[in-house]
C-alpha cells in the first residue's frame, strides 16, 4: 500500500509541475497576476508530493519490503540500518528520486523565500524550474519507476554493492546532487532573464545566494567523494580522472567561473551575456554528468545500471533543455544592453582572465573525457585517456590561474595600477620564491614543477592574507582600529579570503601527495617488518572477525619509530557473501601533516599477505583546505546584502530571510 | 551579422556534441572492451616447462608459427574453461586444428587429473605456475584464446570462454582465412 502511495504522490508531483510550468509563464507574458500567483502554491505542493514519494521508498527500505523490486535488487535484511536508508539513493531509480526531491526543494525555497522578486521574474523562474522537474519526473516514472512490485517476493534481497556500504554514501551523493541541482537555479534565473529580456545588477544579486549555495554543496560533495575514494578504494590516491569524477568537476570549474563573472554583473553591470551563457552551460554540464553516469556511454568505476533506452530519454531531455536554452540565448541575448566599460588591467579584467582560464580548463577536461568517444566515432578504435593527459593540459592552465588569483583581489575596479599592486606584494613574492627554492633544495632533485607549484601555493596564501591585512590596516593602525575594520568588513570579503586561502592549502596537499608519496608493496608473514619513510611497520598477523553482513580478515600492524611504538593499525579485507565480493578497508593514521596508509591485499597462503604501505605527505590538507573553502562559501552566503535584497528594481525592499542552506 | 553568428555558436557546438552522444548510445557498442595491443604483433618470447609429472610436450614461442595455431590459456580451477573444453577437443580431433595450451597458475596434479577426465586437445602445454607468461601475453583472466598465424603473428584474441556460436561464426572463419 505504501509504495503505491509513493507512486501516486510522484504522479501528482508530475501533474503539479505541468501546472507550474505552464500557467505562471503564460501569466507573466500576458500580465495576469492571478495566473502568476499559481506558481508559489504549486511549487510548495510539488515539493510536498515528492517528499511523500521519497519517504515511501525509504519506508520500503527500512522495513525491507521485498515485494518492491528496487529493494530486492539493492538491499538485504541483514544490512545495517544506516545502509538500508542510504541504499535508497545507492541505485539508479532511488538516486533519480533524490535528484527530483532536491530539485523541488530548491523550487519550494524560491517560492517561500523569494518574496522580494518581481512577480514576473519569480513566475518565470518557477516555471523554468518546473520544466526541468517535468523532464526528470517523467523520466523517473516512465523508465525508472522505483516502486515497481515483484511477485512472489523473494526470501531476501541481493544486497547493496559492498563498496557503497560506507558512511560516505550517506553524504557524498546528496551533497553532490545539492550542488548539481543547485545550479538549476542559476539556469532557471538565466532563462527567465532571457525571457524577460533583462539582466542587471539586481538580477545578479537575486541569483547569487543560489549559486553560492550550489557551489558550496558541490565543493563539499566533490571533496567528500575524493576522500571516500582515498580510504575506500585502497590505492592511496584521491583523484583518478575517472569520467564520472570529471563530469562532477566540470560544473564545479564552470560554476566557479560563474560565481566570479556574476560579481562583475552585480558591481559593474558588465559581462551580462557571458554570465547568462555561463549559467546555462554550468547546469548543462550538471545534466551531462547525470547522463553519462546512467547511459553506459563511457566506462567508469561508477557503473550505474546501464540501459541505452534510458540514455536515449535523457539525451532527448538534454536536447530540449540545453538546445532549447541555447536557442533562446541565440535569439534573445543580442538584445541585452551592454554595460560599464573597463580597462584590461582592472578588477573586471582580472575576473575576465579568471573566467577565460577556468573555461579553458573546463574545455580540456571535457575534451579528455569525451575524446575516446570522438576517436571511436571516427573509426580510430578504442582508447582511454588517463592522468598523463590531464596533468599535461590541466596543470598548465591552473598554475597561471593561481598566480593571477593572488593579484586579482588587490586590483581596483575600472582601471588598476598593476606595477603598484605587484610592488605592494614584494614581500609575499620573496616568501614564495624562498619557499620554492627551499622545497627544491630539500627534495634533492625531485620534480621542479612540484617546487614551483608549492611556491605558487605559498604566493596565493600569503597574498590573500596580505590583502586582508591591507583592508583592515593591520599593524599600520592601532590594533583597536584594525579590529573595528575587521568587524566592519562585509562577510563576502571574508568569504573570498577564506575560499582563496583554502584553495592554497588544498593545493599544497595535492602537490605533496602527488610529488612525494612513497609506496612499498611486499608479501609479509607474521613477525615481518617493513620500513617506509623512517617508520617500521611490523606485521603481527591477521584475525578473522564476523561483521553484520560480511566476514573480515583484520590485519594488525605495529608502527615503530625507532624503538618507540607509535601505534597500531588495523587494515581490513572484507568479504560480502551475498554479492560474493571483496573490499579493502584501509587503515590510516594521520598527524595533520602526513598520513600513514596501510592496505592488505590477497592472502598468499600459509599466513602470508600482500601488504601495501603508503606515506602520504600533506594529504590531509586537501580536505582541510576544501573545508575552509566551503566555510568561505557559507560565510559569503551570510552576507547582509544577500539578505536585504537589492532595492534598485524591486522598489521597497522587504527584509528577506536567508536562503535555504 | 558576424556578431549574430557568435550568439548561435554555442547552440551549433552543442548540436555537434549531441550527435556524438547519440551515436555513442548504440547498444552494440561496448565501451568496456579494450582491444589487445598484441593484435598483429609477433607472439611474445616465452619458454614454459611441461606440466610436472606429465609426458605432454612443453611449449615455447619457437613452437608457434609455421602452422595456424590456437593458443588457449586454461586452468583446472576455472569453471568456464570446463565449459569451453569440449569445443577445443572437437577442434583438435575432428577439424584438425593445432591447439596448444598455457596452463595458468595451476597445481600439476590437478591439471593432469583434469585433462585425463576431459581429454587433452593440446599438442603442447606450457605450465605457467607463476603467471609470468600470462603477463607477457597480457591476459585479463582465464580462459583466454589467441589465434596465431603461420608467421607467428597474433591475429585474434578471445576473452572469456568460447561459445559454440562464436566458434562457428567468429573463430572458424578467421582460421579459414589464415590457412
Amino acid at each position: 500500500m505504501i509504495p503505491e502511495l509513493g507512486h501516486f504522490a510522484l504522479i501528482l508531483a508530475l501533474v503539479l509541475a505541468l501546472v507550474q510550468g505552464s500557467l505562471p509563464v503564460l501569466g507573466a507574458a500576458r500580465g495576469r497576476t492571478d495566473w502568476m500567483a499559481v506558481a508559489v502554491p504549486a511549487a510548495l505542493l510539488q515539493c510536498a508530493a515528492t517528499l511523500v514519494a521519497f519517504a515511501a521508498l525509504t519506508w520500503a527500505y527500512v522495513v525491507s519490503d521485498f515485494t518492491v523490486l528496487n529493494v530486492v535488487q539493492n538491499s538485504h535484511s541483514a544490512k545495517p540500518m544506516l545502509y538500508k536508508v542510504t541504499g535508497v539513493w545507492g541505485n539508479h531509480e532511488g538516486s533519480m528520486l533524490l535528484w527530483v526531491l532536491i530539485l523541488t526543494v530548491f523550487g519550494a525555497a524560491v517560492a517561500a523565500f523569494g518574496r522580494n522578486l518581481p512577480p514576473t521574474l519569480k513566475a518565470r523562474v518557477l516555471g523554468v524550474q518546473a520544466w526541468i522537474a517535468l523532464g526528470f519526473l517523467s523520466f523517473t516514472l516512465l523508465t525508472s519507476n522505483p516502486f515497481e512490485r515483484v511477485w512472489p517476493p523473494p526470501l531476501d534481497g541481493n544486497d547493496l554493492n559492498p563498496l557503497l556500504q560506507d558512511p560516505g554514501l550517506a553524504f557524498h551523493p546528496p551533497l553532490l546532487y545539492l550542488g548539481y541541482v543547485g545550479f538549476s537555479m542559476a539556469f532557471s534565473f538565466a532563462v527567465a532573464a532571457l525571457l524577460e529580456g533583462r539582466v542587471d545588477p539586481a538580477w545578479a544579486r537575486w541569483v547569487r545566494p543560489w549559486m553560492l549555495a550550489a557551489w558550496v554543496f558541490l565543493t563539499a560533495g566533490i571533496a567528500l567523494g575524493s576522500w571516500w575514494a582515498y580510504y575506500e578504494l585502497g590505492w592511496g590516491g584521491w583523484w583518478f580522472w575517472d569520467p564520472v569524477e570529471n563530469v562532477s568537476f566540470m560544473p564545479w570549474l564552470l560554476g566557479t567561473a560563474l560565481l566570479h563573472s556574476s560579481i562583475v554583473v552585480e558591481k559593474r553591470d558588465a559581462l551580462k551575456v557571458w554570465t547568462v551563457l555561463l549559467a546555462i552551460l554550468t547546469f548543462s554540464l550538471s545534466l551531462l554528468g547525470t547522463f553519462v553516469v546512467r547511459s553506459g556511454l563511457l566506462t567508469s568505476v561508477h557503473a550505474f545500471a546501464v540501459d541505452p533506452a534510458r540514455g536515449l530519454y535523457i539525451l532527448m531531455m538534454l536536447g530540449v533543455a540545453i538546445g532549447g536554452s541555447l536557442a533562446l540565448f541565440a535569439w534573445r541575448a543580442p538584445a541585452l544592453k551592454a554595460g560599464g566599460l573597463f580597462a584590461p588591467v582592472s578588477r573586471e579584467g582580472g575576473l575576465v582572465l579568471n573566467n577565460l582560464l577556468l573555461a579553458t580548463a573546463t574545455m580540456t577536461v571535457l575534451l579528455g573525457t569525451f575524446y575516446p568517444l570522438f576517436v571511436e566515432a571516427f573509426g580510430g578504435g578504442r582508447i582511454s585517456v588517463g592522468p598523463p593527459y590531464f596533468n599535461a593540459t590541466f596543470l598548465p592552465i591552473m598554475l597561471p590561474l593561481v598566480a593571477v588569483m593572488a593579484v586579482g583581489p588587490l586590483l581596483a575596479w575600472k582601471r588598476a595600477d598593476l606595477a603598484g599592486v605587484l610592488g605592494r606584494l614584494k614581500f609575499v613574492a620573496l616568501a614564495a620564491v624562498l619557499a620554492a627554492a627551499a622545497t627544491w633544495y630539500l627534495q634533492r632533485g625531485g620534480p621542479v614543477l612540484a617546487a614551483l607549484s608549492l611556491g605558487l601555493a605559498v604566493w596565493l596564501f600569503l597574498a590573500t592574507l596580505w590583502e586582508l591585512g591591507e583592508r583592515i590596516r593591520l599593524f599600520r593602525a592601532p590594533a583597536a582600529e584594525s579590529w573595528q575594520r575587521a568587524r566592519g568588513l562585509p562577510r563576502a570579503a571574508w568569504g573570498m579570503s577564506l575560499a582563496h586561502a583554502g584553495l592554497a592549502v588544498a593545493m599544497a596537499g595535492m602537490i605533496g601527495s602527488s610529488a612525494w608519496q612513497q609506496e612499498e608493496v611486499t608479501v609479509v608473514r607474521p613477525g615481518d617488518s617493513v620500513a617506509l619513510a623512517g617508520y617500521v611497520f611490523r606485521f603481527e598477523g591477521t584475525q578473522r572477525l564476523q561483521g553484520p553482513n560480511f566476514l573480515s580478515e583484520t590485519g594488525r600492524l605495529t608502527v615503530l619509530d625507532g624503538e618507540r611504538v607509535r601505534g597500531v593499525m588495523y587494515p581490513e579485507r572484507r568479504y560480502y557473501p551475498v554479492q560474493s565480493m571483496h573490499t579493502t578497508q584501509a587503515a590510516i593514521r594521520t598527524n595533520g601533516l602526513y598520513d600513514l596508509y596501510a592496505v592488505i591485499g590477497d592472502p598468499q597462503g600459509d599466513g602470508a599477505w600482500t601488504l601495501r604501505l603508503y606515506f602520504e605527505p600533506l594529504v590531509p590538507w586537501i580536505w582541510f583546505g576544501s573545508a575552509v573553502m566551503v566555510l568561505g562559501g557559507l560565510v559569503s552566503l551570510s552576507d547582509r546584502r544577500l539578505r536585504v535584497g537589492a532595492p534598485r528594481r524591486a522598489g521597497a525592499a522587504a527584509p528577506r530571510p536567508a536562503p535555504a542552506e | 551579422m558576424l556578431k549574430r553568428l557568435l550568439f548561435v555558436l554555442p547552440l551549433a557546438v552543442f548540436a555537434v556534441g549531441a550527435a556524438f552522444l547519440y551515436w555513442g548510445l548504440n547498444p552494440e557498442r561496448n565501451p568496456a572492451a579494450i582491444p589487445s595491443v598484441l593484435i598483429d604483433q609477433p607472439v611474445p618470447a616465452f619458454a614454459l616447462p611441461p606440466i610436472e609429472g606429465s609426458s605432454w610436450p612443453e611449449l615455447s614461442s619457437a613452437d608457434l608459427g609455421g602452422e595456424v595455431t590456437l593458443v588457449n590459456v586454461f586452468a583446472s580451477w576455472c569453471l568456464p574453461c570446463r565449459a569451453e573444453h569440449p569445443l577445443l577437443v572437437d577442434l583438435a580431433e575432428r577439424r584438425g586444428v593445432k591447439v596448444v595450451g598455457i596452463n595458468y597458475k595451476d597445481a600439476p596434479e590437478d591439471a593432469i587429473a583434469w585433462l585425463q577426465e576431459l581429454g587433452n586437445p593440446y599438442a603442447a602445454i606450457g605450465a605457467d605456475r607463476e603467471g609470468r607468461a600470462g603477463i607477457d601475453w597480457g591476459i585479463s583472466g582465464v580462459p583466454e584464446t589467441f589465434v596465431v598465424d603461420r608467421e607467428g603473428t597474433i591475429r585474434y584474441r578471445h576473452v572469456g570462454p568460447i561459445h559454440a556460436v562464436e566458434l562457428e561464426e567468429l573463430i572458424l572463419p578467421i582460421l579459414e582465412r589464415l590457412r
